[in-house]
Formats: structure tokens, C-alpha cells, sequence
């Protein structure tokens, strides 16, 4: 009996070694790569995965894509920490007076990371392929109005619009690729990071591309751990294994806090968070029932209660870090008033015989929207409103609330991919696909075609500013805030910057000493 | 056998077809419109009726190719590559990991019974079953890697990195699993040798001047482990689902985790692939089992 267990033991064994080693040569494949070079290999933890393809023409729907995506391509122009454009493989650009035709300056010198020169044959490619003009199909949705990219010379392309747009030169943030190439088959970039590697549901490895025409990244390599746990997030700062992680939440932060060796920074995450009200049925097609709600959620304790005080306060669809387009006096447009708030629920018909009761629909796994919706539970009880949490599996509140719309009300961020205001105000036009709330006002139409057919910058921000106080008027939604976006670090590293978008720049941060 | 792995795998297929959602839904995710998921269904050849991708999709995985991963666009194998072993190295060093603790302590709990020892384990034995391995997972974590720095949480050492630096840090979520599946073969071992110290045999064996030791190693264990072969034998696939769960807590790149997200990607390609290997372990694990329990007792017949 022994020998037979004995050889049974054996064989099982065997088999395990055949496993372990078989995976062995094929994980190598990931982690050849070269050791640390001066300034320090960096490992950063992020709580999803990425997108299928990091094809950065059509995975722009996943904001923790973009944000991993911005250290290795560049458009013509990219983002700075202080929300201004600057020129990035363009040199410089230049309008027209009608704001449909851009004329674009190559920058000499820049290089793909396999080491060729980027040359305008690049940049129609890219722009072309983008704004689908080949398959009909804009791959970037924000570049439809492009009608034409042309070369004319060996150093200047003029992209023609359709219609005048005088935002569009924030749309060409939209990654330059080498001529003729698909990212499926490789990723090739200009930015300060070259990828290296990837593993699905285990990291994503970049390392500094030494070539890079402008500042280069301080430090060599970048790994990002994909960690979805929040409590193994949390355990692998504590214990070292990553050295800095963003988007944490106030809980995450509070049992961080306590330990010394630990950098905590806060921002904004840049979005708006709201009970966004479907408009499109009862009970939130009624005006006054939308109002009655936002005199009832009170924002500062919502953000004391549900985020531990962190958090900015907000009254319409822009949040602070877009500067010129923020408006403040809007944030106390409706200031706590529970009688306010019965009295435009009884207009409504609602009372305490006939309460009126919807659901939430909230991710689940979305903790700062679940602790939200919990608030907000509480402070509508208090005018006799019965509000009921769904919570949901992410692609099922894709697929049921934002595409399918069947939804009363759900708590969400929506942040913006560049930096224009259209980015956050045009999915409320009333035919945009993007208008999930099924939100309907003539005067907001006409406020917005104003606002994206000037080219008078004064008009366009106030046309704009008309939008943002329509959405407050009407109390499309029930805003609440831009939550704070806190990054913990090591405490060696430094150089760490907020952008006012949703992005993660790792070409300055570096470990000290 | 193969019976019972299609039927598994035609109704993994099937459930996907229930639940809301679609793998176009996380793809365009917010860049949605009725078109492009239309269209882009078009080009997945998600349109198709449910029947035809399935008998598709078994025609592929059955000629060895596996498909391509909706999330991550390449091969299903590449996607798995080196998961797998992750997964298994886990799986194995925590079912010899139950082994190696429950057979010698059942055994020994048996020949002390009412000992000082066996009251304090069957005392700790309702504790330790009760304890879920994620929290023990948490807890280990917690003791072992922040308050004794055994190791460090989080970071995950590969075996290309250091074959025994890969084995060290899979011991404790190992253990995490182990414990409650120790705890309850111990448990089964030492009541299943205890209830046959009362048969005729062993009161024969005494009187040929046996000691107790020499019953239970010469006569009684023989007969007491039949039915813990088949426990043991059927926990390895219970430990393959419960490093699911440890992976997320210990931050393990294997299947466990692949398979979460792929469901929640609505990635089928990967589920089935992962689907089917689980079914395969556990059936083909209960069918082990059967094989040892006829070497160990003879009068047992395979069918």
C-alpha cells in the first residue's frame, strides 16, 4: 500500500513540477527587462486593470486607461498641472480667424520609442485615423468635426473642420503613432515612458525612454501592480510593496495616517458626483420634485458624514480645477430647507400618505458613491422621501442605467477626458447619445450651440456659464461633489503633481536619496 | 466524465446569457451608443443565436485553440500564461499543507484521546473550521507581514525571480486555505479511527496483545481512512475555489483573480477557459479518489 500511495505521490508531484515549470519560461517573457538605472524603478499600485487594447485611438472609455496611457503617448499638444495646453509634438499651432482651420508646426527632434523621427506623414496618419475619416467611423468621438489633414510641407499640417470650433485644439491631446502602424501589434508612443510589458489582471511595466524630447522621466522604470482589493491596497503600502497609489478613499487614508513612513497628499479626483435623476420619467420628469430633493441633500454633510470632511463642494456640472468655467455662486443655489422641500413634494402630489419612493442605483464596489448613497438615504428620510439603494455590479449598471437607461436615480463621477468645458456640459444637449439623464431644455440647447459656435473666448465662457446655471435651475441632478483624490506614497518619494484632469504624469516623481 | 465537463461548460455559457450585459458593455463603456455596440457585436459575432457560438466555441477549445480574450484582445493561452501555475503551486502547497497537518495530528489525537492535547484541539479544531480563509488571509497579513515582517504583503515574488522566494511567499495564504480544511480532516480522521475502536476486530487484535498504538497503526487505519481519502481527495477542489477568494487578499496574480475580473468584463472566452479546468480538477479529483480508496481496500470495485 505504501509504495502504491508512494508512487501516486510521485506522479502528483510531477505534475506540479510540469505545471510550475512550464509557466516558468513563459513568464519570463514578461519580466526580462533591465534592472534599475539611476533614479529607481517605481512600483505603483491601480485598482482596475486596464482596457483591452491600450490602442489610445479607441480605449479612451476606461479613465484608468487614460491615465496610465498619458506617461507613454502625446498629441500635438498635452496637458500641464495648471490646466493650460502646451505644445507637445507640435511646436506651436496657430488659428484662423473663423476657427476651422489649425495649422500645426512640428517640433523637430521628437522620436517614436523605436527610435524613428516623428515626421508629418505621422500626424496626418494619426489625426486621420482617428478622426475616422477613411472608415466614416471617429475612433475619438471628440474629433468628428475634423473634415480634412493635410500636409504642407515637411513641417507644417492644417487640420480643416467642418464647423467652427474654437475648442478644438484641446481635442488634439489625441496620441500621435508612427504612420501605417496598430497598436494592437505593438505600443509605440513619444511620450517620457516606453511600455514594456503586460500581464492581464497582474501589472503593466514601463521604463524611461531616454530619447524623449523633453524633460526626461526621473525615474528609469515604472511597474503598475493592478491591486483590486482596497484592503490589500492598503496592506501592500503598509508593508512596502508598492511605493504609491492614488484614487484612496478617507478610510483607506484613516488607517494609513497612522503609520510615520507614509506620504499622504490630497487633491481633487476632478468629477462631478451627483444623484443623477433620470428627467426622462416620473418622478423625476417633475421640476419641482428634482428641487425638493437638492433642498433636502445637504452637501457639507454628505462630504462630513460619507467622506470624513474631504471633498469640494458642487452646485452643477463643473468642478473648481476648470478655472474660468467654474462658477461658485452656484454651488449654494439650493441651501438646506426641509420645509422648502415638503412644500414643492406636496405641489408634486407627494405627502405623507403617498411618500414618494425611488431607488439609487449605485457600483457596489464603487465605496465613496455606496457611503453617498447611504447619506443621502438618511437626509431624504427626513422630508418623508423613501429612497432604496441598488447596488450593482459595474457592467450591469453600464448596461441597465447608463446605456439602457431604466433607472430612477444613480450616484456617480463623471469627469471629463479633455480640457474643455464640452467635455462635462455637452452630454445634457438633449439629443447627445451621452445624455443618460434623458435631461430636455431648449434653453440649454441654444446656450450650448452658442457656446461651441463662438470663437470669442468671453462669450464662449459665459455662454458656458449660462449651461452650468441652467443644469442648476432646472436641478437636472442633485450635485454633490468633486471628491478628494488622496495619493499615498512612500515616504521617499517625491515629486508627485496633480493634474486638473483624471490623469497619473509619473515623469516626475522619482525616490529620494 | 466528459459528460458532466460539457454540461458545466454549456451552462457557464448559458448563465452569461442571463445576466445583464454584454462584453460590448465594458468595451464602449461610456463611449456607448445603440450603434456601436450593434456594430460592434456584429464584429464579435455576438449577434449569432447562443447554440451556434457555443458548439463554436467547443469545436475551437476542442481543436486546442481557446479563443480570443474580449478584455484584453490576445489569445486566451497567452492571457492564462503563467496564471495557471500560480494558481496550482497555491492550490498543491496548501492541500499537502492539509496533509501534512491533519494526518499525523488526527491519528495522534486518536491514540491520546481524552489526552491534554486531544481536549485542547478539538476545543481549537470549532474554532479554526469556522474561520473563513479570506479573513485568515487578512489576519495572516496583518501578524505575519506588518507586525513580523515574515513576509511583505503585496510583493509577490515570481519563480523566475526566486523559486524559493516564489514558495515562501505562497506559504501563508497556503496556510490561510490549509487551516479549516486541516481542522475538519483532523476532526474526520480522529472520529473515524475512534468509532472503529469499538468493532469486533480490534477487540481480537487487543487480545493477541497488541498495544493501543500497534491496533490502530497495524489494524484500525487501514479501515479508519477510507473515508478521509475521499475527503482529502475532494478538498483539493474545494482549496482550488478557495484560492479564488486568498488570491485577491495576498495580491496573487493567478486564475483566481483573472476569473473575477473576466466576469465582470463579461470576457467569456476566459471564464469557460477557467471554468472548465476548475470542473476538470474537481471531477477529476473525485475520480482519484475513487482509485486510491480501491488500492487501499480491495473489496472496492471501480465501475
Amino acid at each position: 500500500m505504501t509504495k502504491r500511495i508512494l508512487t501516486l505521490a510521485l506522479a502528483v508531484v510531477m505534475t506540479a513540477a510540469l505545471f510550475i515549470g512550464g509557466g516558468q519560461s513563459a513568464l519570463a517573457a514578461g519580466t526580462g527587462s533591465t534592472g534599475d538605472a539611476a533614479g529607481g524603478a517605481i512600483t505603483v499600485g491601480i485598482a482596475s486593470d486596464l482596457d483591452s487594447s491600450l490602442d489610445p485611438h479607441v480605449s479612451s472609455s476606461l479613465a484608468g486607461t487614460r491615465e496610465v496611457l498619458f506617461n507613454i503617448y502625446e498629441g500635438l499638444t498635452k496637458p500641464d498641472t495648471q490646466g493650460n495646453l502646451v505644445p507637445a509634438v507640435a511646436e506651436s499651432y496657430a488659428v484662423n480667424d473663423t476657427a476651422d482651420e489649425y495649422t500645426f508646426t512640428l517640433r523637430e527632434g521628437v522620436r517614436f520609442h523605436n527610435g524613428q523621427e516623428v515626421t508629418v506623414g505621422d500626424i496626418v496618419y494619426s489625426l486621420t485615423r482617428a478622426a475616422g475619416l477613411e472608415t466614416g467611423e471617429p475612433l475619438v468621438a471628440t474629433l468628428a468635426g475634423v473634415a480634412s489633414v493635410e500636409a504642407v510641407d515637411d513641417r507644417t499640417v492644417v487640420v480643416t473642420l467642418s464647423a467652427p470650433d474654437a475648442e478644438f485644439i484641446a481635442y488634439t491631446t489625441v496620441a500621435i503613432i508612427p504612420e501605417g502602424s496598430d497598436p494592437a501589434d505593438g505600443i509605440v508612443g513619444t511620450g517620457p515612458f516606453k511600455f514594456v510589458s503586460r500581464s492581464p489582471q497582474g501589472n503593466i511595466v514601463m521604463e524611461r525612454f531616454d530619447e524623449y524630447w523633453g524633460e526626461p522621466a526621473k525615474c528609469a522604470k515604472v511597474t503598475f501592480e493592478v491591486i483590486e482589493d482596497g484592503q490589500t491596497m492598503v496592506m501592500s503600502l503598509r508593508s512596502g510593496a508598492i511605493d504609491l497609489a492614488a484614487h484612496l478613499e478617507a478610510s483607506q487614508v484613516a488607517e494609513l495616517k497612522a503609520a510615520a513612513d507614509l506620504n499622504v497628499l490630497e487633491g481633487n479626483m476632478n468629477l462631478v458626483q451627483a444623484l443623477y435623476l433620470n428627467n426622462a420619467r416620473p418622478p423625476f420628469d417633475d421640476a419641482r420634485v428634482r428641487q425638493a430633493l437638492c433642498y433636502a441633500v445637504d452637501k457639507q454633510t454628505v462630504i462630513d458624514l460619507a467622506g470624513d470632511g474631504h471633498g469640494t463642494p458642487l452646485g452643477s456640472s463643473m468642478y473648481p480645477a476648470f478655472g474660468k468655467y467654474f462658477d461658485d455662486s452656484l454651488t449654494n443655489r439650493y441651501e438646506s430647507d426641509l420645509d422648502k422641500a415638503r412644500d414643492l413634494l406636496a405641489e408634486a402630489g407627494y405627502g405623507p400618505d403617498d411618500p414618494l419612493r425611488f431607488t439609487i442605483a449605485v457600483v457596489s464596489a464603487y465605496t465613496p458613491h455606496v457611503n453617498t448613497a447611504q447619506v443621502i438615504v438618511e437626509l431624504l428620510r427626513q422630508v418623508g422621501v423613501e429612497a432604496e439603494i441598488r447596488q450593482m455590479e459595474n457592467a450591469a449598471w453600464y448596461s441597465d442605467v447608463y446605456q439602457g437607461r431604466d433607472f430612477d436615480a444613480t450616484i456617480t463621477g463623471m469627469d471629463a477626458s479633455t480640457l474643455t468645458a464640452s467635455a462635462l456640459l455637452a452630454r445634457f444637449v438633449s439629443d447627445n447619445p451621452k445624455n443618460f439623464i434623458g435631461f430636455d431644455s431648449a434653453d440649454y440647447d441654444a446656450a450650448y450651440a452658442a457656446a461651441v459656435g463662438t470663437t470669442d473666448d468671453a462669450e464662449q465662457t459665459a455662454k458656458f456659464k449660462e449651461c452650468e446655471a441652467i443644469l442648476a435651475e432646472d436641478a437636472a441632478n442633485v450635485y454633490i461633489q468633486d471628491l478628494a483624490d488622496f495619493v499615498v506614497t512612500q515616504a521617499d518619494i517625491e515629486g508627485y503633481q496633480f493634474y486638473p484632469l483624471y490623469v497619473m504624469d509619473l515623469s516626475t516623481v522619482y525616490r529620494a536619496g | 466524465m466528459l459528460i458532466t465537463l460539457l454540461l458545466i461548460s454549456l451552462l457557464a455559457f448559458l448563465a452569461f446569457q442571463i445576466v445583464p450585459g454584454d462584453p460590448t458593455t465594458k468595451l464602449l463603456g461610456s463611449e456607448y451608443s445603440p450603434e456601436r455596440a450593434a456594430s460592434l457585436r456584429e464584429e464579435m459575432g455576438l449577434d449569432r443565436n447562443v447554440l451556434v457560438r457555443y458548439v463554436d466555441w467547443l469545436t475551437g477549445f476542442i481543436t486546442g485553440d481557446l479563443g480570443v480574450s474580449y478584455s484584453y484582445g490576445m489569445g486566451v493561452d497567452q492571457v492564462m500564461e503563467g496564471k495557471g501555475a500560480v494558481t496550482a503551486a497555491l492550490s498543491l502547497l496548501a492541500w499537502v499543507l492539509v496533509i501534512a497537518i491533519s494526518l499525523p495530528l488526527g491519528v495522534a489525537l486518536a491514540r491520546w484521546q481524552g489526552g491534554r492535547l486531544d481536549r485542547a484541539c478539538v476545543a481549537m479544531n470549532q474554532v479554526f473550521m469556522a474561520i473563513p480563509p479570506f479573513f485568515l488571509g487578512i489576519l495572516f497579513t496583518y501578524v505575519f507581514g506588518l507586525v513580523l515582517k515574515l513576509f511583505v504583503p503585496g510583493g509577490f515574488i515570481s519563480p523566475q525571480q526566486s523559486f524559493w522566494g516564489f514558495l515562501g511567499y505562497l506559504t501563508f495564504p497556503a496556510l490561510a486555505i490549509a487551516i479549516p480544511k486541516a481542522a475538519m480532516v483532523t476532526k474526520l480522521l480522529r472520529s473515524s479511527i475512534l468509532n472503529q475502536m469499538g468493532e469486533d476486530y480490534v477487540r481480537t487484535a487487543y487480545s493477541r496483545g497488541n498495544s493501543r498504538w500497534g491496533v490502530i497503526r497495524g489494524h484500525v487505519l487501514r479501515n479508519a481512512i477510507l473515508p478521509v481519502v475521499t475527503f482529502v481527495a475532494m478538498t483539493l477542489a474545494d482549496i482550488v475555489a478557495g484560492s479564488i477568494i486568498v488570491e485577491q487578499v495576498f495580491a496573487l496574480p493567478g486564475l483566481g483573480r483573472l476569473l473575477l475580473a473576466s466576469i465582470g468584463n463579461r470576457d467569456y472566452p476566459v471564464v469557460q477557459c477557467i471554468v472548465v479546468i476548475i470542473a476538470f480538477i474537481v471531477v477529476f479529483m473525485n475520480y482519484l479518489a475513487d482509485v486510491v480508496t480501491q488500492y487501499i481496500d480491495p473489496r472496492v470495485r471501480l465501475a
